[in-house]
């Protein structure tokens, strides 16, 4: 049940943060990663994006650009779940029985959460600090299932290793 | 190192750093350099992340978990979940004989853990002692098997009480691993599962509320007890939330935690399920929620579709099922594609509870098969396809068939199979199948399946009366679109069989336009399409045998009928040159018989060639040898060999190249077989 991945993909279609909560072999994953890649980049790339700036946020990560299609695409038996913050692409794989409209909010809490913690966060802070990335990631998520969505709560244990070291 | 990979252009070059980098860190765990470890960690997860085997990097993970210090736990922690996983823990258990693997990795792991659970209960308490816990616990709530599921439950168990939230909540979710590994166990944590439910802090809650959903679902004893003990609890937690006041922490959106509220109505609609007094208890609760959340952001919208899905899967109450299938019509109507697609969605799982109130959006739900979104289109045709029934069939196959007119070329497929299926479950009547198919085929008829065809080939056999109009309306759609090759095949089957009904203008229905057709122009068709180069060997071999038809029905015209069957005799195509040579003697020396044997081609049965269709009859073609045994001894020798050819075509040594056409082909004319041969005898 759940959340079965967690992707993120720059616009050139490279992965920058994958965590998967089934087990697949590295084949496997490197071509579930380039199918899935292909097929949401080519939909977004069909339409012209409406820009929708988010009240709350108003620096440039958090400009979502949100284009006509809808953020939902099956692929063999996943729903994916994506959303485009400027050059960075959240994909979220996830089983039948999820609510696809929670996940889109909770990759929204999941860029804020980051936002929070590396201040304008973009593509590059998420590739020299992967580890804090997972970290976060996995404050939220485990085995699949939501476990926190306050940021604060999510952030302090990785406050508490920047201040340690 | 992560610039270097970035800097890369190509995948070798990638490949390359990779390498010399993957070797560089072998370097260093060999020299056991304590400063370096956890950086070298941090590089292997990328490595691993772009797709490298990093297996050697999982004995470090072990020594940085060993370490003490916080940040170096940390990740060590993270590199085990990434690189380490149940299957590579299984290999390793087998492997453990070899050298660089003295003691097996499992054991070591499990041991790691245990240790730490030990030694964090025993010495006090303190404050970075509580994180670990939770490393550890999240750490088995990723990767633990059923052997660690059984070993380490009773700690899980103990720490669901644990004094700092954030531990209970790990440990909740942990669980729900654990008792999915070995569903036995659940019964060990109802009491404590159902205790977390009356916790306040949010954390512990939504995992709590998780853990009870999973433990609903693989034990029937928890389910009951929830049930009783749980539904009023529940109900109060969801009522408090929906009238929390406003806190920032927890915010989205102006709504309190929608996460919450979304695993809350998910665990309700687990226990009203089937239960008529549970599903009373929440009915209150649920109608606040349908009518009281906002629907202006997509938080909000969440929760209502959660609400709506419990709505409809509790036990019956009329007011409430209205409620949600307006929601359901207004999420249809909103601009937003996201929600579309879930309105979407979930009508499909409502038509099976009240497909009444669902066929009211019909016009609407119409509108998104049209819509530009693949996603959308898709959902909403299934949902279209749910809701046909005998009254509605007529138009919406007609809505159906106009937008295929104007449809994507990648969505066609789909559609057209998904009207063929329409049509031939709902058809009242003959003549409007046929319509509907000739539309089918003439505008998509290089997307329609074989068997397809093929009942289009079969009702038309069986439907006398309309042999006239149909001919004639195919003869109609062959003028305008050549290029659909199961509509060029349909076409030439029934102008080769009804070609002097086509002439004569027999059975005229009082509908049809008056067509005057002539012989030499029913020819020109059937030539076209043999000469044609776009067509395929299915159908040029199937107008070879219309052409062989006419040349009885048109005695006038069997010279130029001989003519084109003559082109064929040396074609590549060995099935070509097969027929043609054997038509052409046919024509040439063997004219006493030929009207017998092109005669009409007996009523297919339906039934039959449903039941073989479904593969549930066995094929009941005769034998190739029958008929060429009890053949009279008034016909030749020579011509057996080419009858039998002829009326078997698909006997082992004639190629079939398109063998799912060449099958019809065998069905129609080896059902010819018996009668033919009965007429020599």
């Amino acid at each position: 049940m759940g959340i079965r991945f967690v992707l993120m993909v720059n616009k050139q279609g490279q992965t920058r943060l994958a965590q998967y909560y089934e087990y697949l072999t590295i084949e496997e994953r490197r071509a579930l990663e380039g199918e899935i890649v292909r097929k949401c980049l080519a939909r977004t790339e069909q339409q012209p994006f409406l820009i929708v700036v988010d009240k709350i946020d108003l620096h440039m990560w958090l400009i979502l650009f949100h284009c006509g299609q809808c953020s939902f695409v099956e692929h063999r038996n996943y729903k994916i779940v994506y959303r485009r913050y400027a050059s960075l692409f959240f994909l979220v794989g996830v089983d039948d029985g999820e609510n696809e409209l929670a996940i889109l909010e909770f990759i929204h809490l999941l860029v804020e959460t980051m936002d929070r913690h590396f201040g304008n966060v973009c593509e590059l802070d998420i590739m020299f600090h992967l580890e804090k990335a997972h970290f976060m990631l996995e404050e939220m998520v485990m085995n699949g299932c939501i476990v926190e969505t306050s940021k604060s709560n999510i952030l302090t244990p990785i406050q508490l290793i920047d201040k340690t070291s | 190192m992560i610039r270097a990979i970035r800097a890369c252009k190509t995948a070798a070059e990638e490949r390359t750093v990779v390498r010399k980098e993957c070797a560089a860190i072998r370097d260093t765990i060999n020299e056991n350099d304590q400063d370096y470890r956890h950086r070298n960690l941090a590089k292997l997860m990328f490595i691993h992340m772009l797709g490298y085997p990093t297996h050697f990097g999982q004995m470090e993970c072990l020594k940085l978990i060993a370490s003490p210090g916080f940040p170096e736990k940390r990740i060590g922690y993270l590199g085990l979940m990434l690189l380490l996983d149940e299957r590579q823990e299984v290999l390793m258990l087998v492997t453990n004989s070899l050298k660089q693997y003295p003691v097996s990795i499992r054991n070591s792991f499990c041991f790691c853990i245990l240790a730490f659970f030990y030694s964090d209960f025993q010495t006090n308490l303190n404050h970075t002692n509580q994180y670990i816990v939770g490393l550890a616990l999240c750490a088995l709530g990723n990767i633990c098997s059923a052997e660690m599921a059984r070993d380490l439950a009773p700690e899980v168990e103990r720490l669901l009480q644990f004094r700092d939230p954030n531990v209970r909540k790990k440990a909740a979710l942990c669980t729900i691993r654990i008792i999915k590994k070995v569903p036995d166990l659940a019964e060990n944590f109802i009491n404590s599962a159902a205790g977390l439910l009356r916790e306040k802090h949010h954390g512990v809650l939504i995992t709590g509320v998780q853990l009870c959903t999973e433990l609903s679902k693989v034990c029937g004893e928890a389910l009951e007890y929830f049930r009783m003990k749980c539904t009023e609890g529940l109900v109060r937690n969801l009522k408090d939330l929906v009238n929390s006041p406003y806190s920032p922490e927890y915010d989205v959106g102006g709504i309190t935690d929608p996460f919450l509220h979304i695993r809350l109505l998910k665990l309700l609609r687990v226990l009203g399920e089937g239960d008529a007094d549970a599903s009373d208890c929440m009915n209150d609760i649920l109608a606040q929620v349908a009518t009281k959340t906002e629907s202006n952001k997509v938080a909000g919208n969440a929760i209502l579709y959660e609400c709506v899905q419990t709505i409809m899967s509790v036990e019956d109450n009329g007011g409430l099922r209205v409620l949600a299938i307006n929601i359901l019509g207004r999420f249809l109507s909103n601009r937003d594609n996201n929600i579309r697609y879930v309105a979407l969605n979930m009508l499909i799982k409502a038509v099976a509870a009240d497909a009444q109130a669902v066929q009211r959006h019909r016009a609407t739900i119409l509108e998104c098969v049209k819509d530009s979104d693949a996603s959308i289109q898709k959902r909403a045709l299934e949902l279209v396809y749910s809701l046909v029934n005998e009254s509605n069939v007529k138009s919406l196959t007609k809505e159906l068939i106009d937008y295929l007119e104007v449809s994507d070329q990648d969505f066609r497929g789909d559609l057209t199979s998904k009207i063929c299926s329409i049509v031939a479950k709902f058809a009242p009547e003959k003549i409007w199948y046929i319509d509907q198919m000739l539309k089918v085929l003439s505008e998509a008829g290089n997307f329609v399946k074989d068997e397809v065809w093929h009942s289009v080939i079969v009702v038309i056999s069986n439907a006398s009366d309309l042999h006239g109009y149909t001919v004639r309306a195919l003869y109609r759609a062959l003028q305008t679109s050549v290029e659909q090759e199961s509509l060029v095949r349909v076409a030439v089957w029934c102008i080769g069989e009804y070609g002097d009904i086509l002439v004569k203008n027999v059975g005229m229905l009082d509908l049809e336009d008056p067509i005057t057709v002539t012989e030499s122009d029913a020819l020109d068709v059937v030539e076209m399409t043999v000469k044609r180069h776009a067509s395929d060997l299915t159908t040029k071999a199937m107008a070879l045998v219309a052409l062989l038809k006419l040349c009885s029905r048109f005695p006038s015209c069997s010279e130029r009928i001989r003519n084109v069957i003559i082109q064929y005799k040396g074609n590549l195509l060995l099935e070509l040159q097969q027929r043609s040579i054997e038509f052409n003697r046919i024509i040439a020396n063997y004219q006493n018989i030929r009207s017998i044997l092109v005669e009409r081609m007996p009523v297919l049965d339906e039934a039959n060639f449903v039941g073989r269709r479904d593969g549930s009859l066995p094929g009941t073609a005769s034998t190739p040898t029958g008929p060429s045994v009890n053949l009279p001894n008034g016909v030749t020798k020579t011509s057996v060999a080419p009858l039998v050819d002829l009326l078997d075509l698909n006997s082992d040594e004639a190629p079939a190249p398109s063998s799912s056409g060449g099958d019809l082909l065998q069905d129609l004319l080896g059902v010819d077989l018996p009668s033919t041969s009965e007429q020599f005898g």
